[in-house]
């Protein structure tokens, strides 16, 4: 399964695409895949402060409650208002339109991995 | 006498037909099993809408043979057994001393036989119950088909329509809850009007050297009048919205038939059946905790074992739980509470991630099919 390129991704099955101090955060299609139909995503609040690769919400599918974890440390700018009505979206577009939140980046990510890095890992996984 | 099976995860003659169609497979009864092909939801509609094949061979078939099954079956169990009719389906329960239940069951009265299909999770445990309960009885035989068959199951409304042409019996006559031996493009089998699914729909007890031939086949007829392969998440979700209960969840060996919701099945003017007195002392003290129907407001599902409140107090929890899609996606789930909170209209909250959410109790089922 290949990886968009220029997307920097978590062990968690998160991915961070990093414009200048913003971060755009989703999971990964392989973790949409794994999960199945998604019925439920609890986003963060906008203005919440989050450490990297803590729990910071949750995705639920059908079958099974999953944690989020934030792949960077910062503050929540924005989430996603389509996931309210529509959680689907992450299964028909988990890279695009089913982006979840969006985070003033603090300080740089640290052990976060690269397209082919993350590729292998869902390989050995 | 050894139980049929083993410890490891067997597998279902079907098995690599699963895999073929992208079934995801899971840990389930002891065997591996497809939770689902193209997605939960999509398979959930096609079953409502147009039809889904399921490969339910991980269900224990155990025949039945002597003239004492009748009334053997019915100290056993809590429904009428003996006034079943020839080639007569009909559900039933296996209690405990205590009321509580060892496994829901359907029993298919045969020419030559009854048929018991008993949880997958349960067959060892049934194994054991059976073959002691017929010792020392030369005019009951209890027989397993030790993996020999299979059982597909065709549910949808138009599963007649898909179903029909491949046999050589009219199945469309068959009435619900009734049997025929016939055969499915030759090949032997026991086709039922029966299902777990609140659906129309047929079930059929199959030579396991047939199932693959036969599951290739009805994928083919069944395609062009959208019938797909469902996995055991849309059967769960389908049961659910049909308020049809689930071992393990709303029945158990600690909650009884009339805890479950299946008070209808329980016979209490048979002369005697294992349990009779515990549940005709929880019928006339009517205070035991029961299932009920609840539907949630919001779109945040409930799970099972999430705790359940009435006005700040505890009352029971939730056992089964799902988005149903069949009541606009609302989140329903069984809930097992006392008594006074069961009542339908009673507000309740259930507690999901330590916040408490509104549910509203409702009658079961919550789904039923048009006629």
């Amino acid at each position: 399964m290949a990886q968009p390129d220029g997307l920097l991704y978590s062990k968690e099955h998160e991915w961070a695409k990093i414009e200048g101090e913003v971060a755009t955060i989703g999971i990964t299609d392989y973790a949409q895949n794994s999960l199945g139909d998604i019925v439920y995503v609890e986003l963060p609040r906008v203005g919440q402060a989050l450490a990297a690769h803590a729990s910071i919400g949750v995705v639920e599918s059908v079958k099974a409650v999953s944690e989020l974890f934030s792949p960077v440390a910062g503050e929540v700018l924005e989430i996603n208002p389509a996931l309210e009505k529509d959680p689907a979206t992450v299964n028909r577009d988990a890279f695009g339109e089913g982006w979840m939140y969006k985070v003033k980046v603090a300080g740089p990510p640290a052990d976060l991995l690269d397209a082919a890095e993350y590729d292998r890992f869902v390989a050995s996984a | 006498m050894s139980a049929p099976g083993s410890t490891a995860l067997r597998r279902t003659r079907l098995h690599s037909l699963h895999r073929e169609l992208g079934g995801r497979m899971v840990p389930f009864g002891g065997f591996e099993m497809p939770v689902q092909y193209g997605g939960i939801l999509r398979e959930h509609d096609a079953v409502r809408e147009r039809a889904g094949l399921f490969d339910l061979s991980h269900m224990a078939q155990y025949d039945l043979r002597g003239d004492g099954v009748a009334a053997w079956a019915d100290e056993l169990t809590v429904n009428a057994v003996a006034t079943m009719k020839p080639l007569q389906a009909r559900y039933n329960i296996f209690t405990n001393e205590r009321g509580g239940c060892h496994d829901d069951v359907l029993f298919y009265r045969l020419p030559d036989r009854w048929l018991l299909v008993v949880n997958a999770g349960n067959r060892e445990k049934m194994w054991e119950l059976l073959n002691a309960a017929a010792a020392g009885r030369p005019d009951v035989q209890v027989n397993s088909d030790h993996g020999q068959r299979a059982l597909l199951a065709v549910q949808g409304p138009r599963a007649a329509e898909i179903l029909g042409p491949l046999c050589d019996l009219d199945v469309a006559a068959l009435k619900y809850y009734y049997c025929a031996e016939g055969r499915v493009d030759g090949a032997p089998a026991v086709i039922a009007r029966t299902g777990y699914t609140g659906e129309d729909g047929f079930e059929l007890f199959v030579d396991g050297r047939d199932a693959t031939r036969l599951w290739t086949l009805l994928i083919e007829a069944g395609a062009p009048l959208g019938l797909e392969p469902a996995g055991l998440g849309a059967r769960d979700m389908l049961r659910l919205e049909a308020g049809m209960p689930l071992y393990g969840f709303e029945l158990s060996e600690e909650i009884s038939p009339l805890a479950g919701g299946q008070g209808w099945a329980v016979k209490t003017a048979k002369p005697a059946f294992t349990g009779k007195a515990a549940l005709v002392a929880q019928l006339e003290r009517d205070d035991y905790d029961r299932i009920a129907g609840a539907v949630l407001e919001g779109r945040v599902p409930a799970r099972s074992g999430y705790a359940v409140f009435r006005d700040g107090e505890r009352v029971g929890e939730v056992r089964s739980a799902s988005i149903a899609p069949s009541l606009g996606n609302r989140n329903i789930a069984t809930v097992l509470v006392r008594k006074d909170a069961a009542a339908v209209g009673t507000a309740l909250q259930v507690e999901i991630r330590g916040s408490q959410h509104a549910a509203t109790v409702v009658p079961l089922p919550f789904y039923k099919r048009k006629a």
